[in-house]
């Protein structure tokens, strides 16, 4: 037993360290780091190219699809230091999740026409799950996909869709039978956002923000083609695709981060006469949270042990989900905690949001989310129990 | 990274569970809990038979020297099979004080006979004004014509009444703090007998100028040492207790796919499922603090160390308190009786939780040294 990385990891973990200090544009971290979003989709693809230049664009991909073929504990080295770093997070709804989904059930003729341009991040793509009636119970999802000739006709209705404003594409699943099972009738198809009949409706979040959307689906026509391996098993590869965007699904690096800043943000803070780090009910409030980020990481790094010697799957996945999204959610609240009622100014003309009060509640606010989506954390109890009990 | 086990560590691992599995059953510990002298010598001849008392004792001293990793999974299956035998008390924390700090004629004199199990040694520390302050002591050691005499109280030493020696902390004179072996048959201790909640035997310790030779003293200045022996026998307990919450976790999966109420088995149930849901993420996260606890003994870093086993002490202490509490509860009316795994788990499961530390004065060590570092 030995919880440090091999002399190899600790030389890799190096190079990214050097690789991201010297790569990494100043203006995409500083608006990383103060939270700014304003030139998302201008940060993510810059970032995404400079990864690809360097031959990173695609770390958890196999080298013949131009990944990097590193191992889970090289990916999770990658996505701690960038996270610590200040970088943004790749999108991933393409390298992470339908990427794999392509190359594991699509067709060749797919791989060579998606997978570069997702690399190069010359194609943003969005996610179409979710329903109005289809949230956790995914499988009653009711946009219905009809074939007509050599196209299927979709019509429905996807919320939840993050980020679809600036998508090129979307992956989606429809309904293309409705006599057995829910599960059974399901397709996955993938649909260009330009194609007529689409319209896109932002839905606006109480932190105030805009990253999620409706998308409309009117007699738009997809062609047959574009539909990922076999009608009616859109299910199976929807489960699949799940697996994959585990990999770095307890967010060790972002935790790490936001802890720092908190512990920063205590340094710094003066309250009741005294640095807040002096105050002994923070300072333990802190040190609670900081334990169980510790534990989480080494947990984290068992099951990627644990991958690495093949052995079967267990309810980890849904550990590492649980207590990761708990984790980061308790630190923005202490963020917000540590400012105090200053945390409270949203916006002003005449206050330097970005330097003089950072944006904790928006936060704070905002990361309400990762307890609910990914398969919600009452789901992921559930599963554990299935797991574990097998009633 | 690795956090797979060499051979001899998993032999170690498999001789105790095996030994355990045959000689420890509920049945059998219950006789032991019931009878007179509350543990049994016969148990622990076999341990020493089987080497399992030589565990800590370096290979130079004639052990088998298994190193924190060996101790950790012995101390889990000690703690899963709930044993009353002095295990942790004597082949551990005594043994460490005595390699640490002992002379090569004290390792000499007493070491061999730990390792046979014809020796028992305690480590006698706590006093129950001190907390895990070492500073607070307040057993003295004074110099005597002979050698030392030594007065003061130790408040429930584990396994006092069946030790032959005790180790007993003491402030000296001249500021250093002591640690000085002292017979158990010696003039001037007074023993108040004690069963501890979780159906161990301890005993409050009473020391009137108790007179032992000049060469009873293990070392000089033996803070820091002894700090070790301490941090790396709260490793080991945290160990054990891993192995209860393994016990109890367990037995509670299967009574709730057992039991049936309501025409279902109550595992069936959302509410309960969630709820072991949450037991078993307590679990595997003290699981990987047991992990940072056991390589932490090996930290030169005195202050990392603590950080370290404090940090795994407070946060299994935690899964302690809430995985007990919760296999009560869905045990039901059955959790409260005397009758099954699941009370005796809760119970040694509560007696780790207030051994060595509290939970909360284990944090209050982890937010002095987040207090200093963010200070830097």
């Amino acid at each position: 037993m030995d919880l440090a990385f091999t002399p190899q990891e600790q030389a890799f973990r190096d190079e990214v360290r050097a690789f991201l200090r010297d790569t990494l544009p100043d203006d995409i971290r500083r608006r990383v780091h103060l939270g700014d979003g304003s030139q998302i989709k201008q940060d993510i693809s810059r970032w995404q190219r400079i990864l690809d230049e360097h031959g990173w664009g695609a770390p958890a991909w196999p080298p013949e699809f131009g990944g990097t073929g590193w191992s889970k504990a090289q990916q999770f080295i990658f996505e701690t230091e960038c996270a610590l770093a200040d970088a943004p997070p790749q999108l991933a709804f393409g390298v992470k999740m339908v990427a794999p989904v392509i190359m594991r059930f699509g067709s060749i003729e797919q791989q060579q026409r998606f997978l570069p341009r997702i690399l190069a991040a010359e194609d943003w793509w969005c996610q179409g799950y979710s329903e109005p009636g289809a949230g956790s119970d995914l499988a009653s999802l009711r946009t219905r996909a009809e074939l007509d000739g050599d196209h299927y006709v979709v019509n429905g209705q996807k919320v939840w869709n993050t980020l679809g404003q600036f998508a090129d594409w979307i992956f989606c699943l429809v309904r293309t039978d409705s006599s057995g099972k829910p599960q059974r009738g399901i397709s996955f198809l993938l649909i260009d956002m330009k194609t007529p009949g689409i319209s896109v409706r932002p839905t606006r979040l109480l932190d105030g923000s805009y990253e999620v959307n409706e998308i409309w689906f009117d007699n738009v026509r997809v062609p047959v083609g574009n539909r990922i391996g076999d009608e009616n098993a859109g299910w199976t590869y929807a489960k699949y695709l799940l697996g994959h965007e585990r990999t770095n699904i307890a967010g060790i690096g972002a935790s790490q981060r936001e802890l720092r800043r908190l512990k920063q943000m205590a340094a710094a803070i003066q309250r009741n006469g005294k640095v807040l780090i002096a105050d002994d009910v923070f300072a333990t409030r802190i040190v609670q949270v900081e334990l169980e980020l510790k534990a989480l990481e080494i947990t984290n790094l068992r099951v990627i042990f644990a991958e690495a010697q093949n052995h079967a799957p267990g309810p980890e996945a849904s550990i590492l989900k649980i207590r990761g999204t708990e984790i980061m959610q308790r630190i923005t609240e202490l963020q917000v905690e540590a400012l105090g009622a200053r945390a409270l100014i949203a916006e002003s003309a005449e206050v330097d949001l970005d330097e003089e009060v950072p944006r904790a509640a928006e936060a704070y606010l905002n990361q309400r989310k990762l307890t609910i989506f990914g398969g919600s954390n009452e789901i992921q109890r559930n599963i554990i129990a299935q797991m574990i009990l097998q009633v | 990274m690795d956090f797979s086990f060499n051979d001899e560590q998993q032999m170690l691992l498999d001789t105790t569970q095996r030994f355990l599995g045959r000689e420890y059953s509920f049945e059998q510990r219950h006789k032991l809990l019931e009878s007179e002298a509350g543990w049994s010598r016969e148990v622990w001849k076999q341990l020493g038979d089987l080497g399992l008392l030589a565990l800590d004792i370096p290979e130079a001293d004639g052990g088998i020297g298994a190193g924190p990793v060996g101790v950790m999974l012995v101390s889990q299956a000690v703690g899963h099979g709930l044993l009353l035998e002095p295990f942790l008390s004597s082949a551990i924390v005594a043994t460490q004080a005595i390699v640490r700090m002992g002379s090569n004629a004290q390792r000499a004199q007493w070491l061999p006979a730990m390792a046979s199990g014809d020796l028992i040694a305690v480590l006698a520390h706590d006093e129950a004004a001190a907390g895990i302050d070492f500073s607070r002591i307040s057993t003295r050691a004074t110099r005597s014509d002979a050698g030392w005499s030594l007065s003061g109280s130790k408040s429930v030493v584990y396994h006092a009444p069946m030790a032959d020696l005790y180790l007993v902390s003491a402030r000296v004179d001249d500021g250093s703090l002591g640690l000085f072996a002292v017979a158990a048959d010696a003039a001037g201790i007074s023993r108040r007998e004690l069963r501890t909640v979780d159906g161990q035997r301890a005993a409050d310790l009473a020391f009137d100028t108790v007179r032992i030779d000049a060469d009873a003293r293990l070392g000089d200045e033996a803070g820091d040492r002894l700090a070790a022996v301490i941090d790396c026998g709260t490793a080991a307990l945290c160990a054990e207790a891993f192995g209860v919450l393994d016990r109890i976790l367990k037995a509670t999966i299967e009574y709730s796919r057992s039991r049936k109420q309501f025409g279902a088995p109550i595992g069936s149930f959302q509410a309960l499922q969630h709820r072991m849901a949450d037991m078993l993420i307590q679990f595997e996260q003290a699981r990987s603090m047991m992990y940072l606890a056991t390589e932490s003994c090996s930290d030169t870093d005195a202050a990392a160390r603590r950080a370290a086993i404090s940090g795994a002490k407070a946060l299994i202490g935690q899964a302690a308190r809430h995985v007990g509490q919760q296999a009560v509860q869905l045990h039901g009316g059955m959790g409260m009786t005397d009758e099954l795994d699941v009370s005796h788990c809760f119970k040694r499961l509560l007696a780790f939780e207030l051994r060595f530390g509290t939970t909360d004065e284990h944090l209050e060590v982890c937010r002095l040294q987040l207090q200093e570092t963010v200070r830097q």
